[in-house]
């Protein structure tokens, strides 16, 4: 009896939650600001500079959907959420969108009820080692020992990746990068393994660099995204062509020096001109006005100016574009005709 | 006559000598020092391990922390700085320097209209006036770009004193408040400040209207003043009774189950007309906002005040003849205590959401606060339960001989000597749950750690550790050894034994 009655307590509050969570865009409009679940602080992606303005690769993908959809970049607030907490919070409504470096994966799409909309970052996990233990291949690494952050799907790849190869190790649970880098550091590993955008990061704050290699393997995709939950699928899509707007953008060399002027007239491209707005009325099928992709553009720039500014081979962090290139470029990111 | 004195004595001293000195090696530091530290072959080998670990210690950390980097913009900055200055190891203090308000106060909102006001007047007015730039003119994109440029104008310490105006002044009451409490030499007048400082601090760091604190606590005065008349006139059972009405009518709405909203509440109605007659107030501040070494001082401040009481009373319960109050006191504290705080918090920050009706969106700060304040009572309440067990049985015997009822021998007899004897061991509880406020880290508040982390995640401060955590950890140090220090002065204080 007792049980019957929890349950069905249970089943009111989740209906309940459905409920509320179909209307997320209203809610955010009538908060008057968008709220991100972000990374606590994980470099290149989400940091906050000296005034407390968040920055980085992640934030400016919220920041994007924040003009899309409030016509301001700032009306943004920042919710750091961990690796353990941040599935449950975006379940839980705490958040409106999940954009924290997080993979996207078949359990988490269907059994933890999320929907990814799609990719920002193509990663994949590799490993760290000293120069000097002369190890040239991650298939040399028996017998080492590998700092892990637990929680993570590297966690799950590197026991995948050693069984194949048949490779024995001992790991070193860590809760946090910083924590991963200063044990491997001080020694108490021999290998660091997380995703490359990671360790490539982690290394250009070593002092001395050059004696830490990143080995060639890259044992996993990380396909990172933005997270919506089930079930409000008119949210799912602005976030989804929001990130889908920066990306075509950069294909048809929108930038934001220049989308003002290419979104005051209709040009040659009918392509641009639904992007932007000036043709077509793409914007009021999301639920938006017809500007919404020319503020976020403007906003933020297009995929290649944020990754540059935040990630990109001019940054400290250093990456170079990969995978992350468009597809005329050889690379992954192919955005869906806007039509 | 006498022949007494008619013997010749060959030498009578007439007077005392002065104390000669003792001999040298018997005094002053050589003989503190043979005493203390060589006063058999063992203590000396200890004694000289003891200088070399000392040394060596020293000898790693003095130069480093005292070759410290203050002045740079990003360990880059300071690794080269450091190189050019020939050093083997420098701290770099610069991430400090740069950094210390946001681990005092994590993103708290300055108030930039203020700052702008008293230091980039000409500024201020070149972008449209106070109107134009805070109170809608700019949108929050252009608004944050034009508090950036003026923060980076403006040093740390102009910042601190005018932005953080609010929490700075909080504190500053926040000591007075405390001060009658901690000391009684200060004016018992000093008190009644002490009540009513919840208000004010909640309305200094939340901000928000004036007129709910205000109301509140005249609705909370308002219950006590009726319930205390009725008691008078019907009773005890009465004056409870009526009080719980009062309350009732006043925070809450007993007729909602009817669907009738809008006469109770009383208090947002009575709110709603004073706002719109005067309408005073701050700029609100939401709980997710609040961060940093401030967070801790908030969570572990109310915790410390709230657990006390609560604390005593379960305390007692647990001695209760009464076997129901017995019981629940009991299954309270072993519950809460059976169970590691980090979980309580989880609950707190996740779970309670499911439960709730949804659209209550029950401030998440507040929610850390009561998880805090209920495993702390726990723990009191054990601590204060042994120092009930240790008084002798003639005292509860004395007190009932002279007729006191439970709550006069509670109260003039027993708590004054029970809570004595435990103060070691609650001052212990306060210190432990100050530090445990670091938890919150783990559900996402920004306490002085999870700030660092942040900190960490900047390009600029990437791979910096120990400069952090050194500083958060003085922070912590600092509160700590004042909350032992005092427990020490109350100790002697209370020394009524003459031993």
């Amino acid at each position: 009896m007792n049980k019957k009655v929890f349950l069905g307590a249970l089943t009111v509050a989740g209906l309940a939650a459905g409920a509320s969570a179909a209307a997320t865009l209203d809610d955010v409009k009538a908060r008057g600001s968008l709220k991100c679940g972000s990374n606590e602080g994980l470099a290149g992606f989400a940091a906050p500079d000296a005034n407390g303005v968040w920055q980085g690769f992640d934030v400016s993908l919220c920041r994007a959907i924040a003009a899309a959809v409030l016509g301001d970049a700032q009306a943004v607030e920042f919710v750091p959420l961990t690796s353990q907490t941040r599935f449950t919070a975006l379940a839980a409504g705490e958040v409106d969108v999940l954009i924290r470096n997080s993979t996207w994966t078949f359990s988490r799409d269907t059994d933890l009820k999320l929907d990814f909309k799609g990719v920002n970052y193509y990663d994949g996990q590799g490993f760290m080692v000293r120069s000097d233990i002369g190890v040239s291949s991650a298939k040399e690494l028996d017998g080492t020992t590998v700092c892990i952050q637990t929680g993570t799907t590297t966690e799950l790849n590197l026991a995948d990746y050693f069984r194949v190869n048949n490779i024995s190790y001992e790991p070193v649970p860590v809760a946090t990068n910083a924590e991963g880098q200063q044990q491997y550091l001080a020694g108490a590993c021999d290998v660091y393994t997380t995703d490359i955008s990671g360790l490539a990061a982690t290394r250009a704050t070593f002092e001395n660099a050059s004696e830490h290699v990143i080995l060639p393997e890259v044992v996993s995709k990380e396909p990172l995204g933005p997270a919506v939950r089930h079930g409000d699928s008119e949210w799912g899509d602005i976030v989804g062509w929001t990130l889908s707007a920066l990306i075509a953008a950069e294909e048809y060399g929108v930038t934001s020096a220049n989308v003002s002027e290419l979104s005051a007239n209709p040009t040659a491209n009918p392509e641009i001109n639904r992007l932007l707005g000036t043709e077509g009325e793409l914007g009021a099928m999301i639920g938006l006005d017809k500007d919404w992709a020319a503020r976020a553009i403007a906003a933020v720039g297009n995929y290649g100016e944020v990754f540059e500014r935040n990630i990109g081979e001019a940054t400290p962090i250093g990456l170079a574009r990969g995978l992350n290139a468009q597809w005329t470029d050889g690379g992954l990111l192919y955005a869906a005709p806007f039509r | 006559m006498s022949t007494q004195n008619t013997h010749p004595v060959a030498y009578v001293r007439r007077e005392m000598l002065d104390p000669a000195a003792p001999p040298p090696g018997q005094t002053g530091v050589i003989r503190w020092m043979r005493e203390n530290l060589v006063s058999s072959w063992f203590n000396a080998i200890l004694t000289f391990v003891a200088l070399y670990v000392i040394w060596y210690v020293l000898s790693g950390i003095l130069p480093w922390t005292l070759n410290g980097i203050w002045n740079a913009t990003s360990l880059n900055d300071c690794r080269a700085i450091r190189d050019a200055r020939g050093l083997e190891s420098a701290a770099c203090w610069a991430v400090i320097n740069e950094r210390w308000l946001q681990i005092l106060f994590g993103f708290y909102p300055t108030d930039d209209p203020l700052l702008a006001r008293l230091f980039h007047g000409e500024a201020l007015a070149a972008a449209g006036g106070v109107d134009t730039v805070f109170n809608g003119g700019l949108n929050a994109t252009q608004r944050i770009e034009f508090v950036s440029a003026m923060k980076n104008q403006t040093s740390n310490g102009l910042i601190l004193f005018f932005g953080y105006w609010r929490p700075m002044l909080a504190l500053l009451l926040l000591v007075v408040a405390v001060a009658p409490v901690l000391y009684s030499s200060l004016p018992r007048s000093m008190l009644l400040f002490s009540l009513a400082y919840p208000f004010v601090a909640f309305f200094l760091l939340w901000g928000g209207s004036v007129w709910l604190p205000v109301l509140v606590a005249l609705g909370l005065v308002a219950c006590i003043l009726i319930g205390r008349t009725l008691a008078s006139r019907f009773g005890m059972l009465g004056g409870t009774l009526g009080g719980l009405l009062a309350f009732l009518l006043i925070f809450m709405n007993p007729l909602s189950f009817l669907g009738i909203t809008g006469v109770f509440p009383l208090l947002p109605t009575v709110q709603g007309v004073f706002d719109s007659i005067l309408p005073w107030g701050l700029a609100a501040v939401s709980s997710d906002q609040f961060g940093g070494f401030m967070l801790a001082i908030i969570i572990g401040t109310s915790g410390i005040v709230l657990s006390l009481p609560l604390g005593i009373a379960l305390a007692l319960g647990r001695q209760s003849s009464m076997p129901l109050i017995q019981w629940v006191c009991v299954a309270f504290i072993e519950v809460i205590r059976g169970v590691p705080l980090i979980v309580w918090l989880f609950t707190a920050s996740l779970l309670l959401n499911y439960f709730l009706p949804p659209g209550t969106s029950f401030d998440l700060l507040l929610r850390v606060i009561i998880m805090v304040t209920l495993f702390a009572s726990a723990y009191l309440a054990e601590v204060v339960r042994g120092g009930l067990a240790a008084l002798p049985n003639g005292q509860y015997e004395a007190a009932n001989s002279l007729g006191l009822d439970y709550w006069k021998s509670m109260r003039l007899i027993i708590l004054p000597q029970a809570l004595k004897i435990s103060i070691p061991g609650i001052v212990n509880t306060f210190i432990g749950l100050f530090k445990d406020t670091t938890l919150v880290v783990f559900i996402g508040l920004r306490d002085p750690l999870g700030l660092t982390n942040a900190i960490r995640a900047t390009s600029e401060w990437n791979g910096i550790y120990w400069e952090l955590y050194i500083f958060v950890g003085l922070l912590f140090f600092t509160f700590c050894f004042f909350m032992s220090r005092y427990s020490m002065y109350l100790e002697q204080r209370l020394r009524t034994d003459h031993r």
